[in-house]
């Protein structure tokens, strides 16, 4: 009794004391080194670009001067509001259809699979070990006019000519941005799923559940957290995404990323690039924000 | 024992997990309205059996009938029995309503209909005003309450319990052991009730079955287990125990004689046992049974001399061990202190005799 008040005393000076006397303290000096790298980063950038998306071209250089006139062009000019739905559109569908698709494969391996459970993951991942850009080649030697699917279909004697809506177009974008983004979707669905007590689905079946209903009323609602990290971990990047829509999309793929790469690229125009940039950032905030909402009230009506 | 209908009739029931027999070949009917608990030491397969019932282990041979209906192939979600688990397994993304309410919503029941039986169940289980709570914001004891008042709603006709009790602490225990219980008798249902703690089943039960290694030992009341355990293993399992060795030396209608280490030529009731002259047994006595005297008995009692050999002393009662002649191991004596003559000196190497009551010793089954 007498020795725990003694090691309190000394431990109230300097940094030493301070360390102890602040949870807080203690935390923030855990992050730091990421608040640092955040703050670099991601926060001066994205001050400098909301800056600059006020600015406006003039010639080669930019005229400082505050206006929101950029703004008022991408509301004007329907040809950004075409790009920006056509975005949200194309990595949306693209966004269910990896999380539908992925989501029965970690279903699978949380529930079926006792043992080896990391290898099949890593197994299920291994493609995505190699480069994107890579894989997004490989799509277009797949769907390309000569290509797998269109090689292989001829020579069945199913078509008469190469099927022309493969490459060079939504479709193609959407297959392959599904594909290629199926990693993120496969890690978190399985963490969520692998964490669900088997026994509430045994209490569930005790309860009178068969199994569709026990899936419905506790299996997803549980993995919910699952669903919403692998569908933000897939929508918000793959909106700007253009690498795929320039490779693989055509006139009719070519995505809001593409845009803004022509503005700050062969238009050379930063400030409007800026601007769409901003405005990208905006309504993908503002729709992250209406899914969750619309989750949480899901699962209430659900359950 | 056995009526013509019981609600559970187990029926040469094993389970094999691979070559790994997990329940050897059980039998036994459970009664309408018991509290029947399965006692046995940890892996001794009780959590296996009460999932078989609940059906979510196939029985590998033999046959659960719940009401006289076979359950052979019948799903948990389609068996009028309700569980609940160990683990309590609260939905966590769920209120304590809605959990208590969760296999209601099959029923169609109206809305308010629907909460008058929850807010009953609540009240049933002291837990009302707690509705709106979830998992998370509530203790153990809390809890358990909920899982009980989940599976209730749903009258089953039998309740089967995991070890319900295991993870609360002893003051709790008690507390929920006796709720238990009134719940029981209140509403009339059969439990089946596993633990591992013997004093609890002694107290719950009406029944117990005690097992060990995938079998069941000895189904009997409480008393009857206390009074008349079959076998070494059971007897040692309950309480304490005193074991000498013993020959058979004689049989008659319903006795034995026996000789008996320490203690000479006895004659028991055979407690079932089928044993015949000559086989070798060993003869059980509480410490409690025998009786401590300070000097010679004088009315002409059957008594054996022994010198004590340690005393312990622990308030309302004492222990004592006394060395008998012919007895390997010293016979544990405890006597209540209000019976003890007291002023006595209980020194060690002291000489001491022991009587006993004629049907203390009870004769076991096994060696
Ligand atoms: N799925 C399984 N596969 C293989 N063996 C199993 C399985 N489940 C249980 N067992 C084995 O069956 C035996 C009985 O297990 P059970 O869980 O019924 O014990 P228990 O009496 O409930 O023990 P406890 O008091 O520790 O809960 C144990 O030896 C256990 O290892
Ligand atoms: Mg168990």
């Amino acid at each position: 009794m007498t020795a725990a008040p003694a090691r309190h005393i000394r431990a109230r000076g300097g940094l030493h004391g301070a360390l102890h006397r602040s949870k807080a303290f203690r935390g923030y000096a855990l992050l730091s080194p990421a608040l640092v790298v955040l703050f670099v980063g991601v926060v001066v950038p994205f001050l400098i670009l909301l800056m600059m998306s006020f600015w406006t071209r003039q010639g080669f250089d930019f005229d400082t001067t505050m206006t929101t006139l950029n703004y008022a062009r991408a509301v004007d000019e329907p040809i950004f509001g075409t790009f920006l739905l056509r975005s949200f559109w194309v990595s949306g569908i693209a966004t269910v259809a990896t999380v539908l698709l992925c989501y029965p494969m970690a279903y699978y391996v949380a529930f079926h699979v006792h043992r080896n459970k990391m290898l099949w993951i890593i197994l299920i991942t291994l493609p995505f070990w190699t480069s994107y850009l890579l894989r997004v080649f490989a799509w277009r030697v797949i769907l390309g006019y000569e290509g797998v699917i269109n090689a292989s279909l001829l020579s069945m004697g199913f078509i008469e000519k190469p099927l022309a809506f493969l490459l060079y177009s939504q479709t193609a974008v959407i297959i392959t941005l599904a594909h290629a983004w199926a990693a993120f979707a496969i890690l978190p669905l399985y963490v969520s799923l692998e964490k669900i007590d088997r026994s509430l689905l045994e209490a569930a079946a005790d309860l009178g559940d068969g199994p569709v209903r026990r899936f419905l009323r506790v299996t997803l609602p549980l993995s919910l957290p699952g669903v919403i990290a692998a569908t933000f971990l897939i929508f918000i990047p793959t909106t700007g995404d253009y690498i795929t829509p320039a490779l693989l999309g055509g006139p009719d793929g070519a995505m809001i990323g593409n845009l803004i790469q022509l503005q700050f690229g062969a238009v050379n125009n930063w400030p409007m690039g800026a601007a769409l940039s901003i405005i990208l950032t905006l309504w993908i905030a503002a729709i992250a924000l209406v899914f969750v909402f619309l989750t949480r009230r899901a699962e209430r009506v659900v359950a | 024992m056995t009526s013509s209908n019981p609600i559970i009739s187990i029926q040469s029931v094993g389970k094999s997990y691979g070559s790994f027999r997990a329940i050897k070949e059980i039998s036994l009917d459970i009664e309408h309205g018991e509290f029947f608990s399965l006692l046995g030491a940890s892996g001794c397969g009780k959590t296996t059996l009460l999932r078989m019932l609940a059906g979510f282990e196939d029985v590998t041979d033999g046959a659960v009938l719940i009401d006289g209906e076979d359950m052979t192939g019948v799903p948990p979600f389609l068996r009028p029995v309700n569980m609940v688990f160990q683990s309590y397994a609260i939905f966590p993304h769920l209120n304590v309503t809605d959990n208590i309410g969760y296999g209601l919503r099959k029923q169609k029941l109206p809305k308010a209909q629907r909460q008058e039986m929850i807010d009953e169940m609540l009240s049933l289980v002291q837990l009302d005003g707690y509705g709106a709570r979830r998992a998370n914001q509530l203790s153990g004891g809390q809890r358990q309450r909920i899982a009980l008042a989940r599976a209730l709603i749903m009258k089953p006709k039998v309740l089967l319990l995991d070890e319900p009790l295991g993870a609360l602490d002893k003051h709790l225990r008690e507390q929920m052991q006796l709720e238990l219980r009134r719940l029981q008798q209140a509403l009339g249902i059969t439990f089946v009730f596993v633990t591992h703690d013997q004093e609890e089943a002694l107290t719950l039960s009406d029944r117990i079955a005690v097992m060990s290694g995938g079998a069941v030992l000895q189904v009997d009341t409480p008393a009857g287990l206390y009074e008349h355990p079959r076998t070494r293993e059971v007897a040692s399992f309950i309480g304490h125990m005193n074991f000498l060795e013993a020959r058979v030396t004689g049989r008659k209608n319903g006795h034995a004689t026996l000789d008996v280490a320490g203690l000479g030529t006895l004659d028991v009731p055979a407690n079932g046992a089928a044993l015949s002259t000559g086989d070798r047994t060993s003869i059980a006595v509480r410490p409690e049974k025998l009786r401590l005297h300070h000097s010679a008995p004088e009315n002409g009692q059957r008594a054996v001399q022994g010198a004590l050999k340690m005393t312990t002393y622990l308030g309302e009662r004492s222990h004592f061990h006394v060395e008998v002649p012919g007895c390997d191991r010293p016979l544990a004596v405890s006597a209540s202190n209000a019976t003890l003559q007291d002023g006595r000196a209980n020194a060690i190497g002291q000489p001491v005799w022991l009587t006993w009551a004629a049907d203390s010793l009870i004769m076991m089954n096994d060696t």
